[in-house]
């Protein structure tokens, strides 16, 4: 935003958007819209709670150990898809299906499997975000510049050494991509889950305070959601313009 | 030559000794076909003499990579076969260094990591690979431009890393594959007066594909023409430009123009075809 002239750093046009909920909220107008004021005041409140911290432990745990499961099993498989042309036509049209079907559905199915605990929301945060780390790392692998694989060759680079000096570093710019969806996916997984879920983590929570109307609490709530998933949006959308020059040459 | 010594390049020879008569390479009967069923060699047989600049020219599509790629090892041939020093290839080897059209320099790496990639991947340690890098990002004239991405440089630019990488490897053959073909014109002529200073001081065979007649003329101690369908070799020419009177005056010489003409004749009949 500029003002006059004066490059103005992003926050301030959050506070715009602020004083204007703040406005909305002080007028009463929508009773599930609390002043941005009572929001923060919930914040504080919410925040250093048992419960809270309990949510966030929970949450934040099946979100890791499902994206570090997916980063594996969807990496791997892109690879092998991008480099093996009988893995790609097999899995290719499975990965492609499950990538854009709405996974929300399999969730009750995997409650009635796992339980309602942990395992159940590790397995969504995975299937939610799997598909498009698989098909973002083999649109990578694929994009390689086969003279650049000729290269490695032409000085006696093995397989491997190919693989991890130039067929990675090369696919890079599509890998953070896949990672940074994959991410988001994984938010979303973890999310949905547990709202489905209901008895366990920010699902619970959500749950809670929309059960007995306690706005403020449920926006503070959303708030720390959002402002996690940007963040980790964001710090790979970072290194993904680090490698952003990899596309004028190739 | 620098560093005849280092353990990369190949110190015997299987087959009995050298014989500097010996031709580097000799091409024996290639034929290639491709899957798909392309033919893109059929019988191609031609010598490459030791310490000489060899130039193949001929039309788009008559073969000229698939060839060169072959002498590199990086592709099989269907039948017929590539010996260096009486060997046959059967896969790279550190005797041949590739020059690539279109450079194929990592966007990743500096100039500098770039000239010594090959170094790299043959396990020469960092210190000693970046020594001799360096000397060679020297004497291609990018000094400056040692920690420049490739992204950051004009395309000539970026053949010089490549040149460089090939020269910092040592290999006795170069290789090079078109590798002014995107360079706008008066670049190219400074190229290849670069490449000939080089080569005279480095001694190296050299197989060189171009589209241009003039500079083959222009650059080879001989002159490989291929034709197409099928692929084969028509003509073996050794021009012999003599090149103490400088470019200017060579490319005004009678007979630089009249290899030019010769060689244009040779090649129109195909073209027409
Ligand atoms: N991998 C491949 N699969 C199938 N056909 C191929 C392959 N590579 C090359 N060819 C074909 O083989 C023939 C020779 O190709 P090649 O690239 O060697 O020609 P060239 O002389 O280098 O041409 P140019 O001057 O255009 O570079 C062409 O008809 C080409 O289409
Ligand atoms: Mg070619």
């Amino acid at each position: 935003m500029e003002l006059r002239g004066y490059r103005l750093p992003m926050a301030s046009s959050l506070l715009v958007w602020f004083a204007l909920w703040e406005v909305i909220g002080r007028l009463e107008l929508v009773s599930l819209i609390p002043p941005f004021t009572e929001v923060l005041r919930a914040f504080a409140e919410v925040v250093p709670t048992e419960d809270f911290v309990e949510a966030a432990t929970i949450t934040l745990q099946a979100f890791l150990i499902g994206m570090a499961l997916s980063f594996a099993v969807g990496i791997g498989l892109g690879i092998a898809m991008g480099r093996n042309r009988a893995i790609g036509s097999l899995m290719g049209m499975w990965v492609n299906i499950f990538e854009s079907s709405p996974l929300t559905a399999v969730v009750p199915a995997l409650m009635a499997l796992l339980g309602f605990g942990l395992p159940t929301m590790i397995v969504t945060v995975f299937v939610f975000s799997v598909w498009v780390i698989a098909l973002d790392t083999q649109v990578g692998v694929e994009r390689v510049n086969p003279s650049l694989i000729e290269m490695g060759r032409s000085f006696g680079a093995s397989r491997r050494v190919l693989f991890t000096r130039i067929v990675l570093l090369a696919a890079l710019p599509e890998l953070l991509a896949g990672i940074r969806l994959g991410l988001i996916r994984g938010m979303k997984g973890v999310v949905i889950g547990q709202l489905l879920i209901a008895v366990v983590g920010v699902g619970y929570l959500f749950e809670l305070y929309s059960r007995n109307f306690l706005m403020p609490e449920f926006w503070a709530l959303l708030i720390v959601l959002f402002t996690f998933a940007f963040l980790a949006s964001e710090a790979v959308a970072y290194f993904e313009r680090k490698v952003s020059f990899y596309a004028s040459s190739r | 030559m620098t560093n005849r010594t280092s353990p990369t390049s190949e110190p015997t020879v299987p087959g009995g000794v050298r014989n500097p008569g010996d031709p580097a390479v000799r091409v024996v009967d290639l034929a290639k076909v491709f899957a798909g069923g392309v033919r893109a060699l059929d019988g191609v047989t031609f010598d490459i003499p030791r310490g000489e600049l060899t130039s193949i020219i001929g039309p788009s599509g008559c073969g000229k990579t698939t060839t060169l790629k072959i002498i590199a090892g990086l592709l099989d041939a269907t039948s017929g076969q590539v010996e260096i020093n009486g060997t046959p290839v059967t896969r790279p080897g550190p005797d041949r260094a590739f020059v690539f059209q279109d450079f194929a320099l990592m966007p990743w790496a500096t100039v500098l990591r770039n000239a010594a990639f090959g170094l790299e991947l043959r396990g020469v340690p960092r210190k000693e690979r970046e020594a001799t890098a360096r000397e060679y990002v020297a004497k291609v004239g990018l000094s400056r431009f040692e920690d420049a991405y490739p992204h950051q440089l004009s395309g000539g630019m970026r053949q010089r890393v490549g040149l460089a990488r090939a020269l910092a490897v040592d290999a006795e053959i170069l290789l090079m594959d078109e590798p002014f073909a995107s360079v706008d014109e008066q670049i190219r002529r400074k190229f290849q007066e670069d490449l000939l200073r080089l080569l005279s001081e480095e001694d190296k065979t050299v197989i060189f594909v171009t589209h241009s007649i003039e500079e083959a003329v222009y650059v080879s101690d001989q002159i490989v023409i291929m034709t197409r369908g099928p692929s084969q070799v028509s003509k073996v020419v050794r021009p012999g430009v003599d090149h103490s009177g400088g470019s200017g005056h060579i490319r005004r010489s009678p007979a630089y123009l009249d290899w030019v003409e010769r060689i244009w004749a040779e090649l129109q009949g195909y073209l027409e075809t």
